[in-house]
C-alpha cells in the first residue's frame, strides 16, 4: 500500500510549498470569519479554514485524521451550522453595536498580546531532540497504527466517549423536542375559524392570480367583477419586488380590442 | 522547512477564535469560532505527534473531534430553543438575570 502522506511528509520542499501557500489563506479566511458580517459568509470561510486543516493534517502524516476532518467538519457539522443558520434567519446581520463600552478594543488588545504570548514561547521553547518524524509510527500504515492505540491504551477513553456520543444526542432530542401547550387545531377547527374571523370574502379561499384566456400568468392579478384588480390574488412576494403586471389593459372593454387586432 | 510552523499557525487560528467569542454577537458566528479553537488545538496535537514520532497525539485529536461533535450538536440545539423562545440569535438577548 502507499502511504501518500509519508510521501509528502519525507520530501520537504513541497510541503514548504504547500505550507507558504495554504497557511496564509487558512489565517485570512480565518479573519475573513472573524469579521464577516453574515453568518452565512462566515460558515463559508469556515468550512475553507478546515480543509485546509485537513491537508495539513495529511501532510503531516495523519492521513485518517484528514480523511476525518473533511467527513466530520466540513461534511457534517458545517453542515449542521448551515442547516441552523437556515433555520433562524440567513438574513439576520449581526448588530455590530458595542454593548458593554470598550468590550471590543480591550478584548482584541487582551488576545493579540495573549496570541504573542503563545508566539514567542514557541519561539523560545526547545525540545531537547530534533522532530522525529512519523515514519516509523506509520510504518504499517496510519489507520493500523491509530487502531492499534485506540483499542489498547485508550480504549478506556474511546468507551467514555461513545457513551458522551450517546448522551449528546438524546440531549440534542431533549432540547429540540417542542412541546405543545395547547390541543392542535383540527380541520374542524380551522373551518369554524375561517368563518367567524375576518371578512367572509376570503372564507372560500384566496382568488387565483391571472385572467382566464388573456393572461393567467401568476404576476397578474385576477379582476374581480367590477373590473378591479384584486390585489389578493398575487403573492406579497411578487409585490415586494414589484414584479407584478398591471392588469388594467386586460379589462373587458380593452380586451375585445385586443382580440380584434389579433383576427 | 521547520514543523514548529505549524504550531505558529495553530497558535494564530487559537488567537483568532478567541477573539471571536468575546466580540461577535451572534451565537451561531461564536459556536464557529470555538470551532475554530478547537481545530487549533488539533492542528498543535498533530503537529507534536509528528514531531514526538508517535501516534498518541493524534488519537488525542481525535478523541478531541468526537468532544467536538458532540459539543456542535447539543449547542445548535440550545441556540434552536432560545430562538423559539426569544426569535433572536444574538447572545445579548439572552440575559433573564439582568431584568
Amino acid at each position: 500500500m502507499i502511504n501518500l502522506a509519508l510521501v509528502v511528509g519525507k520530501t520537504a520542499a513541497p510541503e514548504a510549498t504547500m505550507f507558504w501557500i495554504l497557511a496564509p489563506l487558512a489565517i485570512i479566511a480565518a479573519l475573513g470569519m472573524l469579521l464577516a458580517k453574515k453568518a452565512v459568509h462566515s460558515a463559508i470561510l469556515m468550512a475553507w479554514v478546515m480543509i485546509t486543516l485537513a491537508i495539513f493534517y495529511i501532510a503531516q502524516g495523519a492521513l485518517f485524521l484528514g480523511i476525518v476532518q473533511v467527513v466530520v467538519y466540513t461534511g457534517a457539522v458545517m453542515m449542521l451550522f448551515l442547516f441552523i443558520l437556515m433555520l433562524v434567519g440567513v438574513d439576520s446581520a449581526d448588530s455590530l453595536k458595542e454593548t458593554i463600552t470598550g468590550l471590543r478594543p480591550i478584548a482584541i488588545l487582551a488576545f493579540v498580546g495573549f496570541g504573542g504570548l503563545i508566539v514567542s514561547l514557541i519561539g523560545r521553547a526547545t525540545l531537547g531532540h530534533d522532530a522525529v518524524g512519523l515514519d516509523a509510527a506509520n510504518a504499517n500504515g496510519n489507520v493500523p497504527a491509530l487502531a492499534e492505540l485506540l483499542f489498547s491504551k485508550y480504549v478506556w477513553a474511546f468507551e467514555v466517549v461513545s457513551a458522551l456520543l450517546i448522551t449528546a444526542a438524546l440531549g440534542a432530542m431533549v432540547l429540540a423536542h417542542n412541546h405543545r401547550v395547547t390541543a392542535k387545531p383540527t380541520q374542524r377547527d380551522l373551518s369554524i375559524l375561517r368563518f367567524r374571523t375576518g371578512s367572509l370574502a376570503s372564507a372560500a379561499g384566496l382568488p387565483n392570480p391571472g385572467v382566464y384566456a388573456l393572461h393567467n400568468a401568476v404576476d397578474v392579478p385576477a379582476l374581480l367583477p367590477d373590473g378591479s384588480a384584486a390585489p389578493t390574488s398575487i403573492s406579497a412576494m411578487l409585490e415586494a419586488r414589484g414584479d407584478v403586471i398591471d392588469s388594467s389593459p386586460f379589462q373587458l372593454g380593452q380586451a375585445e380590442e385586443v382580440e380584434g387586432e389579433d383576427k | 522547512m521547520n514543523s514548529a510552523n505549524y504550531l505558529y499557525v495553530a497558535a494564530l487560528l487559537f488567537t483568532i477564535g478567541s477573539i471571536g467569542v468575546v466580540v461577535r454577537r451572534n451565537a451561531i458566528v461564536v459556536f464557529m469560532c470555538i470551532e475554530l479553537m478547537l481545530n487549533a488545538a488539533n492542528l498543535a496535537f498533530v503537529t507534536f505527534a509528528r514531531i514526538n514520532g508517535n501516534l498518541d497525539g493524534q488519537v488525542m485529536a481525535f478523541f478531541t473531534m468526537v468532544v467536538a461533535a458532540c459539543e456542535v450538536v447539543v449547542g445548535l440545539a440550545i441556540i434552536v430553543t432560545i430562538y423559539r423562545s426569544r426569535r433572536s440569535a444574538s447572545v445579548d438577548d439572552a440575559s433573564l438575570l439582568k431584568r
